[in-house]
């Protein structure tokens, strides 16, 4: 068995591997005090100029996080958070406006640079003022949020004259209020859970959509999350209402800076899709894991939750996690309109010591609802991942439908692979299938590679895509691209 | 599931009548039930199954002077349910305790009386859950059997017979062990009936040793106000076979956890189950199949009918210990609901820390198949036999997973007379 031996072998040096994105980026921040009280919800609340009822909503959130307790049901291990012992407010210093690239901060150019960000959307996430006439036309809307504060948002105009509203949340508040009060809180409820509420009280930035009745969104809306600032809490709160008949499609990514402190991050996104809407969402998570020790890394405990409101809407979620210490996330769907359809493709790789309890849930509420489940695990090193899933059929839900397939990859002897799936039905005439594997790459298979000539490293990678297929497939193209790399990488050194 | 967590009702009706002096175990599990108590909502392993039942019912010591024509009434009824006629051997147990004058028990093993202060085997920890808690506490009898190496002791019926009032509650804890040598085969035909409120609350510690076979089919008939919490904890050495079935039918609320340990090479076990159930029937099925050695076998088929107002529980976990290399486990879990207001819950789990394993399972959960019923009505057979037919398959198959003919047919039957009574 040499290929188990070096597979083992491999994945021993995998931690040697540094970690590609991790890099800091020195700019000016302002930064609140250590310490989360309600004089710290004033002062973000006051900074960032909001209305009243969002304070006192922020507050009331507070309150009842006050009395919650963290959960400890998941199946993850790290020491007790301090959530007094971070900030919770970041900005970069405002300046005025630069004329061209060579005035913006170079430090903020080289984040962009080895994020693989091409030049002229540089230019337009650095907040350049292009001269009159010339527009540069890249196939995505880029909102950048560089740390709480989205820095700049591009093709505002493309996307104004098609009606779409893609803007940072804060300023959302000050220009759409009504919207924003409307449905802020609507999917997942400010008393949701301990990490949604904490969101609540102490969020300081993320994206708003708004995509009117019947509009196609014209193109691929994209967020770079990054967490820079060292002890920042990121608190990110992300808003997605589609009305009737419209799409639209909304890409994430994110990337950190290698630090050796824990970082909190805790974001909640709600998705609002209205009758024959949809909604794509996909991500790529690609935090700070930690090093080959388990030091350091993102604690990643996000709330993301999708309501199909209008009949034959559609929610979509597609996620390929890479990345963090520590992952708790569960994007989720409440079918709620008839004949509405949820699905959830993922891919979770950990190595090293990370740890990934992530899942879905499905609630189907409305009659002929649908929704797809695919989930693909890849565990290396000494790390645990774990599908955790509902598919919960309610009294009213008739004729619905649910398929889920949950499939584990473990890569060498010491790390773990789990599969908890919950099930309830109360409609007979719903059906709910599910199926779930686990297993290592054959021998079988790596052999039939290699006497092909492929080195074992390129054979692995070939065969934890194939593994993966299902779900890159649903990436818009230039993530799936992104993805795959980042599937290479982040199993490199366990393979050859 | 963020609320602070209150400790667990206390059940003190049962404390008070547990005498722990001097019994280690014993002092552990009423500590564990002193100090954690009944399940609160929101303890996982009880997700779905609630013990409020239990909760502020005095629930008394059983009755040992019964009504003797109403126990060969039941036995009775337990030998046209099992078809096991009155010529098999058989241990029959009434309100928990031995009747050795309807018993006859089967050539070549050997019973010893029941010993509260004998100390459960290792690997069983008398506070790892409340039921096993509750039945240390209080055990007073039970079967204490083992098969010699080499001996095939044939078929055994284990008959359980509860007897009580309507209004007065009573509960009766008897504690079995069995333990099949090396090479040593035994079946055992497993039924608990009766009439009444009680609470039947057996263990079984169960002992398979290197190459022995043991065959356990239960028929969980109990009366219809009833309340059964059963936990099985099965232990299989090398080239052993452990080959359960449960098969819920009676009792309001029931709860059947099986513990198996795969503890060396080449080990086998089967935790396989059908709960039939109707009105307002709730019947938990939980398993915990640990495999602790490389090389064994596990495998699970549980399937539920519910009708009415019936609530299915099935918690299924397979765990593969990071030793357990080249296991191969499959667990399936299916469920007819037969009405709208019927529930099913499942739970199917795996955790595994080992790389080189074959492990799946899979679940379905829905109503009959309309292609299926489709199928044999364009051929001339009416909606309500065609029904019939595709149930009694969908248990049928289920019932084949058993490997003793004895066995499968005794199941056989108990599911024909229950569809006979409740459904058709």
């Amino acid at each position: 068995m040499p290929a188990v031996a070096e597979t083992r072998k491999t994945v021993e040096t995998l931690g040697q591997n540094t970690y590609k994105w991790g890099f800091e980026t020195d700019i000016e921040m302002d930064i609140a005090p250590k310490g989360l009280n309600e004089d710290t919800i004033r002062l973000i609340s006051s900074r960032k100029n909001e209305p009243q009822w969002l304070l006192e909503w922020r507050l009331k959130a507070y309150r009842s996080w006050l009395e919650m307790r963290e959960p400890t049901w998941a199946k993850v291990h790290y020491p007790p958070i301090d959530y007094q012992d971070v900030h919770y407010y970041a900005a970069p210093r405002k300046k005025p406006g630069p004329k061209s690239l060579e005035e913006v901060d170079p430090e903020l150019l080289r984040t962009y640079e080895k994020l693989g960000i091409p030049l002229h959307e540089q230019a337009m996430l650095a907040g350049v003022e292009l001269p009159e006439g010339e527009e540069a036309r890249p196939p995505v809307a880029v909102d950048a949020v560089f740390d709480s504060v989205s820095v700049a948002t591009t093709f505002r105009k493309t996307l104004q004259e098609a009606g779409v509203i893609f803007c940072p949340i804060s300023e959302a508040v000050q220009e759409h209020p009504e919207l924003v009060r409307k449905y802020l809180g609507s999917v997942v409820p400010v008393t949701d859970n301990f990490y949604a509420a904490l969101n609540a009280a102490v969020f300081t930035d993320g994206s708003f959509v708004f995509v009117p009745k019947g509009v196609r969104c014209p193109m691929e809306l994209s967020t770079y999350f990054r967490i820079n600032a060292r002890n920042t809490g990121q608190f990110e709160r992300t808003l997605i209402i589609v009305e009737d008949g419209a799409s639209v499609s909304y890409l994430e990514g994110c990337t950190a800076p290698m630090r050796d402190e824990n970082q909190l991050h805790a974001a909640v996104v709600e998705l609002v899709a209205m009758e024959d809407a949809s909604i794509k969402y996909s991500t790529v998570q690609n935090w700070y894991p930690g090093d080959e020790n388990g030091k350091g890394g993102i604690y990643n405990f996000v709330t993301k939750r999708g309501a199909c409101r209008g009949a034959r809407s559609k929610i979509s979620w597609t996620q390929v996690e890479t990345g963090s210490a520590i992952t708790w996330k569960y994007p989720s769907c409440i079918l709620q309109g008839e004949g509405s359809v949820g699905e959830f493709y993922s891919v979770a790789v950990t190595n090293n010591h990370q740890q990934a309890d992530t899942g879905t849930k499905m609630i189907h509420i409305g009659r002929n609802t649908r929704s797809t489940i695919i989930a693909k695990t890849i565990s290396a090193g000494q790390s645990d991942s774990t599908y955790r899933g509902l598919v919960r059929m309610m009294p009213k839900a008739a004729g619905s439908r649910n398929f889920t397939q949950c499939d584990s990859l473990l890569i060498g002897d010491r790390c773990g692979a789990h599969t908890v799936p919950y099930i309830e039905n109360r409609n007979m005439s719903a059906r709910v299938e599910h199926e779930a594997t686990t297993s290592k790459i054959s021998e079988d298979q790596l052999f039939y590679c290699r006497q092909r000539g492929l080195s074992e490293e390129d054979a692995v990678g070939l065969i934890v895509n194939g593994f993966c297929k299902d779900v890159l497939k649903e990436l818009p193209m230039e993530f799936a691209v992104e993805a795959q790399k980042l599937l290479q990488i982040s199993l490199e050194g366990s393979v050859g | 599931m963020n609320a602070i967590a209150p400790v667990g009702i206390s059940p003190s009706a049962f404390l008070d009548r547990g005498d722990v002096k001097g019994n280690a175990a014993r002092l552990r599990a009423a500590d564990y039930l002193r100090t954690v108590g009944l399940p609160r909502a929101g303890v996982e392993a009880w997700k779905y199954t609630s013990l409020r039942a239990l909760a502020d019912v005095p629930f008394a010591a059983a009755r040992r002077d019964v009504d003797a024509g109403a126990v060969d009434t039941l036995l009775a009824e337990v030998e046209t349910i099992s078809g096991l006629g009155a010529g098999a051997s058989r241990a029959v147990f009434v309100n928990g305790r031995f009747d050795a004058g309807r018993s006859r028990l089967p050539q070549g093993v050997r019973v010893a009386a029941f010993d509260p202060a004998a100390e459960m085997r290792d690997g069983i920890d008398p506070a790892g859950d409340v039921t096993t808690a509750l039945n240390t506490v209080l055990a007073d009898d039970g079967l204490a059997l083992v098969v010699p190496a080499g001996v095939d002791a044939g078929c055994l019926l284990l008959v359980s017979i509860g007897l009580a009032g309507e209004d007065a509650p009573v509960s009766f804890h008897p504690q079995h062990r069995i333990v099949v040598e090396e090479g040593g085969r035994l079946a055992v035909l497993d039924a608990a009936v009766g009439r009444g409120y009680y609470l039947h609350n057996p263990l079984y510690d169960i002992t398979v040793q290197e190459g022995g076979y043991l065959s356990h089919a239960r028929i969980q008939a109990e009366g219809k106000k009833a309340l059964h919490l059963a936990v099985s904890h099965a232990r299989v050495a090398s080239r052993g076979v452990y080959d359960s079935f449960t098969l819920t039918l009676g009792a309001s609320l029931s709860r059947h956890e099986v513990h198996a340990g795969l503890n060396a090479a080449g080990a086998s076990v089967h935790v396989n189950g059908a709960q039939l159930l109707a009105g307002h029937q709730h019947g938990d099925l939980t398993s915990v199949i640990t495999h602790g050695a490389p090389d064994c076998i596990s495998r699970q088929t549980v399937k539920n009918v519910l009708a009415d107002h019936a609530r299915g529980v099935f918690q299924g976990k397979i765990h593969v210990e990071r030793i357990a290399q080249k296991t191969d486990g499959y667990q399936m879990n299916q469920a007819l609901l037969l009405s709208d207001t019927a529930e099913i819950d499942a739970k199917p789990e795996l955790e595994i820390y080992a790389d080189d394993v074959k492990c799946s399972h899979g679940a379905t959960v829905g109503a009959l198949d309309d292609d299926q019923l489709f199928y044999l009505r364009s051929r001339g057979i009416p909606g309500e036999a065609a029904r019939s037919i595709l149930i009694r398959a969908f248990l049928h198959d289920v019932v084949d997973q058993i490997d003793d003919a004895r066995l499968k047919d005794s199941l056989n039957l108990a599911v024909e007379a229950w569809w006979k009574r409740e459904v058709a």
